[in-house]
């Protein structure tokens, strides 16, 4: 019993810790796709970006770790300012056929560039001392690594929704999404409110690829093995909404982490089917506006 | 929309033009016979782009998971060939195409009922859940290591497939005829002209009382059916089964061709995969990082500049050059 009770605590405990992570990772996604409705299947791009960015600033340029993981943020958000002005930009009326094809040939040219930079083999992450060891906590002990990224993913989360709920541009974001139109016509200039929540949403995923480089491993195929998981959390979560993918994360986070733990021989087959059995049930996801 | 779109009003005879693919299929099997298992892979692969061509050009249906049933296709293939003893070619085709018209109605019941972003899921959902099935049931399909042993008889007990792939490149065509020769009648039928009435508007579609849901299934399921096919056929002239064919890249690569061609243009299906699988032949193999640097700068600018693909800048062309004085 005892045995059985400290699994289920270890379970959830790395499942939210993953859970976080994809968290922070998708609610950029959650956002371009609810206020441009563009359909960025290249959102992990930014998060592999954001790993590689933190991989080599600490082990080629001995990088300290907050540093190395505000560069993660701040590059992947810079970088995707020149991609939105440039490129996507000029699809946000396209059609989702378009926008489709547009991100996949986006995931390409990373794969690419990045297996050409890197090799294709995992990076190693060089965590710092104090995030090495264990933490003790009621009596049991758990990984530091872990603690700070719920801790740390908890307070982005905060300080995120704070952004949204309570500050001017949060109210011009939700002002958007609901009517594109009207808020063009009282004044709020969506093109540039488009760019800094792209930036913003990009940004965060590159900081989420960073600060889960050692959980969810960088290599050049990231955004191709990873795309499934950030579209089930966006889906399941409902676009748009900051709560929706954040539940659908958490739910996700500790039910893959379950599955591998008691179930290894199913893999993530039943992440599918309950995906699947979820989207069929409520099909803009838990959250969505329109359910 | 150019004539090759076809539609009710379009004229639905044969033009000369159409036997152009044929005559340069016949042409080079006699010409480049070092190159007939290339060329048997490129058939397939029209067959399987123009399968996906019917839903994502004519009905506009987005998705992201058709391996899903050339994959079934497939295995069902490769299954009855290694391990249930079932060496005959029709059969194993016949057995593919059932399972993905079986699979297509099934989850094309489902799904259809979905929009964008969630139909676009679930397709990816439903082809995950099959490779998670194809690499986890080791016993029958080989798993990550791939299923081979694959055993195919004569077809009709009389044309034994040779080792230069003579049979499987004439067995390849003719399938494919048959498939273009239905792909091409349904097109050019009322039941075709509703698809792209779907595609268009289909709120309109449905105040005038079109049944929208039942033709979108139908047509999934046949286009679920013709990939069935094009994936028995892959295992049947590889003699092998492996997981790509279920792949998300793979599902990729195919989207990848059929825009290279030209998309809801029959015949884009067959410019892509010719234009993509001799390019991939001649230059991935050298160069890995460079292919997919090109694949995906490709596309970028397929969809910022040429959304007609190759056939659509021909068209454009022609269209220029008949307009001069």
């Amino acid at each position: 019993m005892e045995a059985f009770f400290a699994s289920l605590v270890s379970v959830a405990f790395h499942g939210a810790a993953l859970g976080m992570i994809l968290y922070v990772i998708s609610v950029g996604l959650s956002v371009t796709m609810g206020l441009m409705g563009f359909a960025n299947l290249a959102h992990g791009v930014f998060a592999m970006a954001g790993g590689y960015v933190l991989t080599t600033a600490i082990s080629r340029f001995g990088a300290p770790y907050p540093l190395a993981l505000a560069l993660a943020f701040a590059l992947v958000a810079a970088a995707s300012v020149v991609l939105e002005r440039l490129l996507y930009s000029r699809l946000y009326a396209a059609s989702d056929l378009e926008q489709v094809l547009f991100t996949i040939g986006l995931i390409f040219i990373a794969v690419a560039v990045a297996r050409f930079i890197y090799g294709t083999l995992q990076q190693p992450v060089v965590l710092p001392d104090y995030l090495k060891g264990q933490f003790p906590l009621l009596g049991r002990d758990f990984p530091a690594y872990r603690v700070f990224i719920i801790v740390f993913s908890a307070v982005m989360v905060a300080l995120l929704w704070f952004g949204v709920e309570r500050t001017r541009w949060g109210a011009m974001v939700r002002a958007t999404v609901d009517n594109r139109a009207m808020a063009q016509s009282v004044g709020i200039n969506t093109k540039r409110l488009f760019t800094l929540t792209f930036a913003l949403g990009s940004g965060l995923a590159g900081l989420g690829g960073g600060l889960g480089a050692e959980i969810i491993a960088i290599q050049p195929s990231y955004p191709f093995e990873n795309l499934v998981y950030f579209l089930v959390v966006v889906s399941v979560g409902g676009l748009g909404s900051l709560r929706g993918p954040f539940v659908a994360a958490l739910l996700i986070g500790i039910a893959d982490t379950a599955c591998k733990y008691w179930l290894p021989q199913y893999g993530a087959f039943p992440i599918y089917v309950a995906t699947i059995a979820i989207l069929l049930w409520r099909p803009s996801g838990l959250f969505g506006r329109h359910a | 929309m150019s004539a090759h779109a076809g539609g009710y009003s379009a004229d639905p005879r044969i033009r000369w033009i159409e036997s152009l693919p044929w005559i340069v299929a016949i042409a080079a099997f006699f010409a480049l016979p070092e190159y007939l298992s290339l060329g048997a892979r490129i058939l397939i692969y029209i067959l399987y782009a123009l399968s996906l061509d019917l839903i994502v050009g004519y009905a506009g249906i987005i998705t992201l998971g058709h391996s899903a049933y050339f994959g079934l296709g497939a295995y069902i293939a490769g299954i009855l060939a290694a391990k249930a003893g079932i060496s005959d070619p029709m059969v194993q085709l016949a057995a593919a195409a059932a399972a993905g018209a079986l699979l297509g109605i099934s989850t094309g019941a489902i799904i259809l009922r979905t929009k964008a972003l969630t139909l676009l899921m679930l397709t990816l959902a439903i082809t995950s859940v099959l490779l998670e099935i194809a690499n986890k049931a080791t016993t029958l399909t080989g798993g990550a290591d791939g299923l081979s042993g694959v055993v195919v008889a004569p077809i009709l007990g009389l044309f034994r497939f040779d080792i230069f792939g003579k049979t499987a490149y004439l067995y390849c065509l003719l399938v494919l005829l048959l498939g273009w020769w239905l792909v091409r009648k349904m097109i050019y039928s009322p039941f075709g002209t509703s698809l792209t009435g779907v595609r268009e508007n289909s709120l309109r579609m449905h105040a005038i009382g079109a049944p929208v849901y039942w033709r979108l299934v139908l047509v999934y399921t046949l286009s679920a059916t013709i990939a069935g096919v094009a994936g028995g056929l892959i295992t049947q002239t590889n003699q092998f089964v492996g997981l790509n064919v279920l792949s998300f890249e793979s599902a990729g690569e195919l989207l990848v061709m059929l825009i290279l061609g030209g998309v809801g243009r029959i015949y884009g299906a067959f410019v892509g995969p010719v234009a993509y699988l001799i390019a991939q032949d001649f230059l991935a193999k050298q160069f890995p990082e460079y292919w997919y640097f090109g694949i995906g700068t490709m596309l970028v600018l397929v969809v910022m500049f040429a959304r007609g693909g190759i056939l659509g800048i021909l068209d454009g062309s022609l269209v220029k050059l008949r307009s001069r004085p």
